[in-house]
C-alpha cells in the first residue's frame, strides 16, 4: 500500500439526525491515521458525491438510521457512475436489517456494518478495500 | 442525619473492614481494579452512613409532593394511579398509525405518543425533494389537517392524552391537534398532552432543527403564552435529556445539559414578560433510562431536586407545581443490540424498573427488535406488557421512592447533583446554553463520552452481552420485521395534489400571508394565525416554508 493517507468522507445523507455512529466512526478512522471529512447532517446525494470528488476521497462511508438506506445508496452509487468516479469505495452502516444487506451490496456498496460492529473491523476492511482500489490506479 | 457517636463507631468499623479487605485482596482480587457506573462515575465497594452523613433529611429529601421533591412529585405516587403507559408509535400513513394507536389503547395503553416521519419533523411536505425516500419511514407522514383527522379518527381526544414528538414545527402540529379536537366537539381547554418543542437539544443531539435559535425561541415562547390562556392542560415543552444520552452522554451530562436547556427556556420566557409561576407549571421533562439500575434511579432523584432548587433560588418561583420536575421516560434505544434481540426484553425491563423506582410520570418501553428495524406489533406488545408486569406484579409501585435511604442511592444522588451543578456553572461561565452550543462545548463533551464508551466496549472493559462476550452464531435475515410499504410516498404525494386542487386556495393564500405578517412582528403571537392556517388546510410545508423565508434556516456547527 502506498504511503498516501487514506481519505474518507463520512456522510449523513437525507434528514436523519442520528450522528453518534457517524461521529464515532469518523474519530476512529482519524485515530487510525486516515484523513476524514465529515459532512454534517442533511446532505443531498449530490453534495456527498461532489464533496468526495473535490476532496479526492478514496471512499465514502454512509451512515443512515432512518430506513431510507436503499434509496440513498442507489442514488449515490449512480451519481458516482455518472461522474466517472465509480472507483470511489462506498460502504455504510446504521440500522439496516440483515435482509436488506444483499440488495445494498448488489447496488454497489462494498460492505455494510450493523450495530455493534467494532470500529477496528471497519478500519481493517477499509484499509484493504482502499489498497485494492489503489492497486488498480 | 446520624448521631456523632454512632458515626464514630461506624468509621472505626469501616477502617477495620477496609484493612481486612485489603489483606484478602492479595489472595482474592476483585474483578477489576476500578469500578465505575454505567455513566462513568467511580463506584466504591460499599456505602455506609458515612457517605451520607451530611445529608439533612428535611432539607435534602423531605416528603413526596413537597419541596425539593427528591422523593417524588405526588404525595402517594403510584398508590393512587400508575404512571401513564405511553408507547411511542407511528409509521407509514395516518390510516396505518391510527390502527396501531387503537390497538395500543385496546391492549391497556393509557396515552398516545406520536412518532412523525422526518419530512414532517423538518417541515417539508411529502412531495418536497428532500423528503424523497423518507416519507412514512420513522413515523407517520402528516402534511395537512386532512391527515391529522385520519390519524385521530375514532380516538376520543377529550379522554386520551397525546404526546407528540415534534420540535421545530411544534406550533403547526399543535394547531392541527387543536383543530381536530374542535371538530370532534372537544374545545382546546379540555385537551391534554405534550409537544416536545425542545429546539436546543435538536441543535445539540437530535438534528431535526429548522430555524436559527432566536426565532425558534420566539416560537416556543409564543406557544407558552398561547397555551397558558387557551390550552391550559397542555404540556408546552418536554425538555429532553433522552436524545442527549442517546448521543452518548453520561448520566451526569444528561441531567446537566437538560436542566441547562430548561434554564435557557425559562430565561427566554421571562424576557418576554411571562410569569414562571404560571408557565413553569406546564414545563415537563423527558429522560432516558439506561442499564445501570441504581445510577438511573439516583439520576431521576437528583434531577428532581436540582430543578426545584433552580426554579426556587434562581428564578424565585414560589408555586409548588412550577417547582416540580415532572418527566416522561423512555428506555435506552442505544443499549439495544442487533445481536440476540430477545436479550433486549431483559434490558428494557431493568431500565423500566429504574424509571418506576425513580418516580417517572409516564413511560415508553422499547421493543426488542429496534436495533433491527421498526418494531413489529408482537414486540411492541411484549414491551407494553413489561410495564404492566412491573406495575401489577413487582410491588415496586406500592411504596413511594422505595430505594430512598439506601446509602448508595443517596450518595449517588448527591454526587450526580453536585457534578451537574458544576457543569451548569461552567455553562453559565460560557454565557448560557445557547452560547455553549454555538461554541460547540456541549457537543464535544457528549462526543468525548460517546467515544470513550465505544473504546471501553472494544477493549472489553465494558461487557455487552451478545456483542463482545457470549456471542452466538445467528442469522437474523429471515426474522419477521416491520416493513413500510414503499408506495406510501407516492400515495402521500397524490393526496397532497388532490388536497391542493380541492381546497379554497384564495383562503389559503390569505392565511399564509397572515402568518408571514405575524412572523415579521415579534409583538404578535404566531399561534392563533397558525391555527387559522391549518384550519384552511394550508400544509405543514407551506406554513414552515413561509417561516423559513422569514426566519432563515439553521446551519449546523460541525464539531468532531
Amino acid at each position: 500500500m502506498s504511503d498516501r493517507k487514506i481519505r474518507v468522507v463520512v456522510a449523513k445523507p437525507g434528514l436523519d439526525g442520528h450522528d453518534r455512529g457517524a461521529k464515532v466512526i469518523a474519530r476512529a478512522f482519524r485515530d487510525a491515521g486516515m484523513e476524514v471529512i465529515y459532512t454534517g447532517l442533511r446532505q443531498t446525494p449530490e453534495q456527498i458525491v461532489d464533496t468526495a470528488i473535490q476532496e479526492d476521497a478514496d471512499a465514502i462511508g454512509i451512515s443512515i438510521l432512518s430506513g431510507a438506506h436503499e434509496h440513498y445508496f442507489r442514488v449515490i452509487v449512480n451519481l458516482l457512475k455518472e461522474k466517472g468516479s465509480e472507483d470511489i469505495v462506498v460502504f455504510g452502516g446504521g440500522v439496516i436489517p440483515d435482509g436488506d444487506v444483499p440488495a445494498l451490496l448488489e447496488i454497489g456498496a462494498g460492505a455494510i456494518f450493523g450495530p455493534g460492529t467494532p470500529t477496528s473491523q471497519c478500519i481493517e476492511w477499509l484499509e484493504k478495500a482502499v489498497a485494492e482500489k489503489r492497486s488498480k490506479e | 442525619m446520624f448521631q456523632e457517636e454512632k458515626l464514630q463507631k461506624i468509621a472505626e468499623g469501616r477502617e477495620k473492614y477496609d484493612a481486612s479487605v485489603e489483606k484478602a485482596l492479595a489472595r482474592f482480587p476483585e474483578r477489576r481494579k476500578r469500578f465505575v457506573s454505567g455513566g462513568g462515575l467511580p463506584v466504591d465497594r460499599l456505602y455506609t452512613p458515612l457517605d451520607v452523613k451530611d445529608q439533612d433529611y428535611n432539607k435534602d429529601l423531605g416528603f413526596p409532593g413537597q419541596y425539593p421533591f427528591t422523593r417524588g412529585v405526588q404525595p402517594t405516587m403510584y398508590r393512587g394511579r400508575f404512571w401513564t403507559m405511553r408507547m411511542y408509535a407511528g409509521f407509514s400513513t395516518a390510516e396505518e398509525s391510527n390502527k396501531r394507536y387503537r390497538y395500543l389503547l385496546e391492549q391497556g395503553g393509557s396515552g398516545l405518543s406520536v412518532a412523525f416521519d422526518l419530512p414532517t419533523q423538518i417541515g417539508y411536505d411529502s412531495d418536497h425533494p428532500m423528503a424523497q425516500g423518507e416519507v412514512g419511514k420513522v413515523g407517520v407522514a402528516i402534511d395537512s389537517l386532512a391527515d391529522m383527522e385520519i390519524l385521530f379518527g375514532g380516538i376520543p381526544l377529550d379522554k386520551v392524552s397525546t404526546s407528540m414528538t415534534i420540535n421545530a414545527p411544534a406550533s403547526v402540529l399543535l394547531a392541527m391537534y387543536i383543530a381536530v379536537a374542535e371538530k370532534q366537539g372537544t374545545p382546546a381547554e379540555k385537551i391534554s398532552g405534550t409537544i416536545q418543542n425542545d429546539i436546543l437539544k435538536e441543535y445539540i443531539a437530535r438534528g431535526t432543527y429548522i430555524f436559527p435559535p432566536k426565532p425558534s425561541l420566539r416560537l416556543i415562547t409564543d406557544i407558552f403564552a398561547f397555551c397558558s390562556k387557551s390550552v391550559p392542560n397542555w404540556n408546552t415543552i418536554s425538555i429532553s435529556g433522552y436524545h442527549i444520552r442517546e448521543a452518548g452522554s453520561t448520566a451526569v451530562q444528561e441531567v446537566a445539559f437538560t436542566l441547562a436547556d430548561g434554564i435557557a427556556y425559562v430565561e427566554a420566557a421571562m424576557k418576554v414578560g411571562l410569569d414562571p409561576n404560571v408557565f413553569g407549571q406546564r414545563l415537563s421533562f423527558f429522560f432516558n433510562a439506561h442499564n445501570d439500575f441504581v445510577e438511573e434511579v439516583a439520576k431521576f432523584r437528583a434531577a428532581r431536586r436540582l430543578w426545584a432548587k433552580i426554579m426556587k433560588d434562581r428564578f424565585g418561583v414560589t408555586d409548588k407545581k412550577a417547582q416540580m420536575l415532572r418527566f416522561h421516560t423512555q428506555t435506552a434505544g442505544s443499549t439495544l443490540t442487533a445481536q440476540q434481540p430477545e436479550n433486549n426484553i431483559v434490558r428494557v425491563a431493568v431500565q423500566a424498573l429504574a424509571a418506576v423506582m425513580g418516580g417517572t410520570q409516564s413511560l415508553h418501553t422499547n421493543s426488542m427488535d429496534e436495533a433491527l428495524a421498526l418494531p413489529t406489533e408482537k414486540s411492541v406488545r411484549v414491551a407494553l406488557k413489561t410495564q404492566q408486569i412491573i406495575a401489577h406484579e413487582s410491588g415496586a409501585a406500592d411504596v413511594v421512592d422505595p430505594l430512598g435511604g439506601s446509602y448508595y442511592v443517596e450518595a449517588l444522588t448527591d454526587e450526580i447533583q453536585k457534578q451537574a451543578e458544576e457543569y451548569i456553572a461552567k455553562i453559565d461561565e460560557l454565557g448560557g446554553m445557547l452560547a455553549a452550543i454555538e461554541k460547540g462545548y456541549v457537543q464535544s463533551q457528549i462526543q468525548d463520552a460517546a467515544y470513550e464508551y465505544q473504546k471501553s466496549v472494544e477493549s472489553g472493559e465494558r461487557v455487552v452481552v451478545g456483542v463482545n462476550k457470549y456471542q452466538v452464531e445467528e442469522d437474523n435475515s429471515g426474522r419477521e420485521l416491520l416493513r413500510v410499504d414503499p408506495s406510501v410516498g407516492e400515495n402521500q404525494c397524490r393526496k397532497l395534489r388532490e388536497l391542493r386542487e380541492k381546497r379554497d386556495n384564495l383562503r389559503v393564500q390569505t392565511v399564509l400571508d397572515d402568518v408571514r405578517e405575524a412572523a415579521k412582528d415579534e409583538s404578535v403571537n404566531l399561534m392563533p394565525r397558525i391555527v387559522e392556517a391549518v384550519k384552511a388546510y394550508a400544509t405543514e410545508g407551506e406554513i414552515c416554508g413561509v417561516l423559513r423565508e422569514e426566519f432563515g434556516e439553521y446551519r449546523e456547527n460541525i464539531v468532531l
